[in-house]
């Protein structure tokens, strides 16, 4: 039988704000255990949560950028359970009316087509603490730095069919809120964790499988190996007569496999109810007005003022728009250029640039060479004083440090000679001294033109235009 | 001097008759003489009390006194108040010390007033009796068999035996009223909103608030003028402009509307407490006020409708007490789960655990609409009976509490027959409103009488001269049981 994958992603996104959710605390990461608790995240007796504005701000800048309802009441409800690292036993969240509703993110399928991932909700909630089960001797430490941290928790429809679309979704989401500046995106820290929802079905049934939930995931490629795991998995028990019990998983990546947390059976019963320490949250037109006039230039318009200002292909478009910063390197690269200009320096980034940072490990705002600098370089191929050939070897010696495009290119006298007489010289050189070459040329073998073309270039050192030398050789030959 | 009012004691003081230092010992010696036979107040630090006389002793010589700089006052323990051992009543918080000031703490303290010591309460405050206290019950200075009434009981049976001036509560559903009722003194619950929850450990969110209890409406005025306000910690807090509820005091009741609504007139009050409250609306009448009869359909509904959200916030509000970051912690466990339940199971009295119980149950998947969906629809009802009410009358008048105070364990067993006492006072806090007692007399074993009186929403100050006009046609609020007279 052939089966279809069905995915939904519950993402959560942590809001960078300078303080908590509910309290003053800062949210900065990596201090010493509890030095950013204070008398609210620790739920002292008689505490009261206030909401921090700035994460409502973000919450409805995401709203706005994915078409999203923003509800203009929006409840926030207690999900009451025990553990050691839940300061108050209840998490703040919202239930019923999330701020967010609806709404759909643009996806770029790896095959290359696109795909709109419909939005559930998205709601603002508080994050836990950390329990420490390392250094403290059969006991457990508490840490509650984290704790009140505020989250967006994104809830995608099940629209993705295949670990890869999960992937592109994670990737298109995880790329979205950081241009929309509201997460710092550092999955090493925990700022973007990922639960994965998956089933299967029989091709062509309408129905959906029983759903196994992946519990937090934090790199797409464990995304990815978990979904390829669980897949294989439920297949294998439906295709065995077996049955697929509804369950939380947890993926483990050192034995590459997915394995049961807690079964349907024992889910808490959560106990939700509006919490009465907090009005229901209001959004008023003139506030909403006021957010969506700090809106940055989205990547979807990004992409489609690409593709007309500059003549990018959609592909290019995409990748030039995979970060704010990437699209603004290439804007400042491209001003000025032509169009044919602004395609040229397209072709570097994707090409030239993106190998030296993945090389280096190193994202846009890292590069070596500026955006001015790459433009001049661009400058140069565009009005024939280097080949595109030897621009590679002046790019490299920009990446090391060896100056400007110009600087070097005059240093090492790189200049492409155009002068048709010592153009002609050179030609006449090479036809006198390859003279079996030019029998098997004139025999038929166009290949022996392109070896000749070869040999002329090599004695300017790179530094012919290829484009005449092609002209008076073939002069020379007929 | 402990028989005189604030407003009496803060003459003294500016007139340099006495020392606020003097005023702080006097009522330290009464609490010293008298709290054995009470057990109304669990916390002392003199030393402390008596440096906060001294601050305000200096503040009174530079001239920057307010009406309450020097006065002695007794905190309800359910307030956090820095450095001092804040309990709520539990063995859970025995031996928790509070880091910060309740916002309520925190304004009387810079009003002046010095924090004389902590008092006695219902476990959590949840009771009508004081018996639920992790430190013992509260006796009742009128009889010491009988109960102060609670959760206010220690605050109530200190005033009421003049152990100090004044002191704060809390109300949840009657909290304030009642043991004022029962201990013979005056209280007042204001508005939801008015004074900051911060730091009031909290009961049930929704309906819980700060108010004052002293000896007489003149002086609750003074006391909720400096404990309400706005506090942006609470989101709860209503952003208003201060007040002076002493304003309207004077004013004559020619004209005022005193709405009787036919519930609280029925055959469940007892006799000596109608005729108490009967003998009240004709001294109302004399003073020029009209009566009018008003109707609360739904008030019979406000008992079962407080036992299911009460508890349902409740349950939520108290998960934080688990043994893991302060207060009590079970001696021995296995797991985290034993250790949750054990800490829980001995930090916890039965009254508590009961609560916690019905409120996870009405909470749970499948009795959620059941129960809490309906309940806050009848809570909505009861709101707009009085709003319909208050279209006919400036004020709601009614017994407080539907007996005197009655014998300490006589009602344990009978957790339904308890939670009657609050049958007047619980529709009050459901709603949100104002309301307060004053006393209106004796039963005939000499039991006092409490008279409550409802107000529309912020009609603090018109409730206050309500119930000072009553005070200057009565002395019920000046008699001092006998033990403590002298």
């Amino acid at each position: 039988m052939n089966w279809e994958t069905v995915i939904g992603l519950e993402v959560h996104v942590q809001l960078s704000t300078r303080s908590k959710i509910f309290s003053g605390a800062s949210t900065a990461f990596g201090a010493d255990p509890n030095t950013h608790a204070c008398d609210i995240d620790v739920a002292l007796p008689g505490v009261l949560p206030v909401l921090n504005g700035a994460a409502v701000a973000k919450a409805v800048r995401f709203g706005l950028a994915v078409g999203a309802t923003i509800n203009r009441r929006s409840i926030f409800a207690r999900k009451n359970y025990f553990y050691p690292d839940l300061p108050k036993g209840y998490q703040i969240s919202q239930y019923e009316i999330p701020v967010v509703q609806s709404g759909s993110v643009e996806i770029v399928l790896p095959g290359g087509g696109m795909k709109t991932v419909r939005l559930t909700r998205a709601h603002l909630e508080e994050d836990a603490g950390k329990s420490l089960h390392e250094d403290f001797h059969g006991m457990t430490g508490i840490d509650l730095n984290r704790a009140g941290t505020p989250l967006l928790e994104i809830v995608s429809e099940p629209d993705m069919r295949g670990a890869a679309e999960a992937v592109a979704y994670g990737k298109a989401l995880h790329a979205l809120v950081r241009w929309l500046d509201i997460c710092d995106g550092n999955m090493q820290e925990g700022s973007f964790r990922m639960d994965a929802n998956v089933s299967v079905r029989p091709a062509g049934s309408d129905k959906l499988g029983t759903r196994c939930e992946i519990k937090n995931l934090n790199s797409f490629r464990f995304l990815e190996r978990a979904i390829d795991y669980e897949v294989r998995r439920q297949i294998e028990v439906l295709s065995d007569g077996g049955v697929i019990r509804q369950e939380t998983r947890l993926y483990d990546p050192d034995r590459d496999e997915t394995r049961t947390m807690r079964s349907k059976e024992d889910a808490h019963d959560y106990r939700y109810f509006p919490d009465p320490d907090l009005l229901p949250l209001e959004i008023t037109e003139p506030y909403l007005a006021e957010v969506s006039a700090a809106m940055p230039e989205l990547p979807a318009q990004k992409r489609s003022r690409f593709g007309s200002a500059y003549a990018l292909s959609a592909y290019d478009a995409s990748l030039l728009t995979g970060s704010r910063e990437l699209a603004d390197y290439f804007e400042a690269a491209a001003a000025g250029l032509s169009a044919q200009g602004a395609k040229l320096v397209a072709n570097w980034i994707t090409g030239a640039l993106s190998a030296k940072l993945n090389e280096e490990d190193l994202d846009i705002t890292g590069s070596k060479v500026s955006a001015a600098e790459l433009r001049q370089l661009i400058e140069r191929i565009a009005d024939g004083t280097i080949s595109g050939k030897l621009a590679r070897d002046v790019f490299d010696a920009m990446w090391t440090g060896e100056g400007s495009a110009d600087a070097i290119i005059e240093r090492r006298g790189l200049r492409q000679i155009s002068d048709s007489g010592e153009l002609e010289k050179l030609v006449d050189e090479v036809v006198a001294a390859n003279a079996a070459q030019i029998a098997d040329y004139r025999a038929g073998k166009a290949k022996a033109f392109n070896a000749l073309v070869g040999q002329v270039m090599k004695a300017s050192k790179g530094k012919a235009n290829p484009q005449q030398v092609n002209e008076i050789l073939r002069r020379k030959l007929s | 001097m402990f028989q005189l009012s604030i407003a009496d004691l803060a003459q003294r003081l500016a007139r340099r008759k006495c020392s606020g230092l003097e005023l702080t010992r006097h009522f330290l010696d009464r609490i010293r003489a008298h709290n054995a036979s009470l057990n109304a107040v669990i916390t002392l630090d003199e030393e402390r009390s008596l440096a906060a006389a001294r601050a305000a002793d200096a503040r009174i010589a530079a001239g920057e006194a307010g009406p309450l700089t020097g006065i002695p006052v007794l905190h309800k323990d359910i307030f956090c108040a820095r450095d001092w051992r804040t309990t709520c009543g539990s063995r859970m918080l025995a031996n928790f010390v509070a880091p910060y000031d309740a916002h309520v703490v925190a304004r009387l303290d810079a009003a002046g007033m010095v924090t004389l010591g902590k008092t006695n309460m219902d476990e959590f405050a949840m009771g009508s009796s004081n018996e639920t206290s992790w430190f013992g019950p509260v006796r009742n200075p009128w009889r010491p068999s009988a109960v102060p009434g609670g959760s206010s009981g220690g605050s109530a049976a200190a005033v009421a035996a003049r152990l100090a001036p004044a002191a704060t509560g809390t109300d949840t559903g009657g909290s304030i009223r009642q043991p004022a009722a029962l201990c013979g003194v005056c209280g007042l619950k204001p508005t939801y909103g008015v004074a900051s929850r911060y730091g009031m450990i909290a009961f049930a969110s929704s309906l819980d608030q700060a108010g004052p209890m002293a000896k007489t409406a003149e002086d609750l005025a003074l006391l909720l003028s400096a404990m309400a306000g706005f506090d942006a910690r609470d989101s709860t807090s209503l952003e208003r402009e201060p007040e002076d509820y002493t304003r309207e005091l004077t004013r004559p009741l020619r004209g005022v509307r005193i709405g009787l609504p036919r519930e609280f007139f029925t055959e469940g009050v007892q006799p000596d407490v109608a005729k108490s409250v009967e003998e009240a609306i004709a001294v109302y009448r004399r003073l020029g006020a009209e009566t009018v009869d008003v109707s609360l359909p739904n008030m019979s509904l406000s008992i079962p409708v407080y036992y299911v959200l009460a508890p349902a916030e409740a349950s939520s509000n108290l998960a934080r007490y688990d043994g893991v970051r302060y207060g009590y912690r079970a001696g021995e466990f296995g797991d985290l789960t034993d250790m949750y339940e054990r800490t829980r199971a001995e930090g916890f009295g039965a009254e508590v655990r009961r609560r916690i119980m019905i409120g996870t149950y009405v909470l749970s998947h499948g009795y959620y609409d059941a129960y809490y969906i309906k309940a806050q629809r009848v809570r909505r009802l009861i709101a707009a009976d009085f709003a319909a009410a208050f279209e006919r009358c400036d004020v709601i008048l009614g017994p407080t509490s539907p007996t005197t105070a009655f014998e300490l364990g006589s009602r344990t067993d009978d957790p339904v027959q308890m939670y009657l006492s609050d049958i007047y006072t619980i529709a009050v806090n459901l709603a949100g409103l104002p309301g307060l007692s004053i006393p209106a007399g004796f039963d005939s074993a000499g039991l006092p009488v409490g008279l409550q009186l409802i107000g529309d929403y912020f009609s603090e100050a018109r409730l206050l001269n309500v119930a000072h006009q009553y005070q200057l046609a009565s002395d019920w609020h000046l008699r001092i049981p006998q033990p403590f007279a002298a």
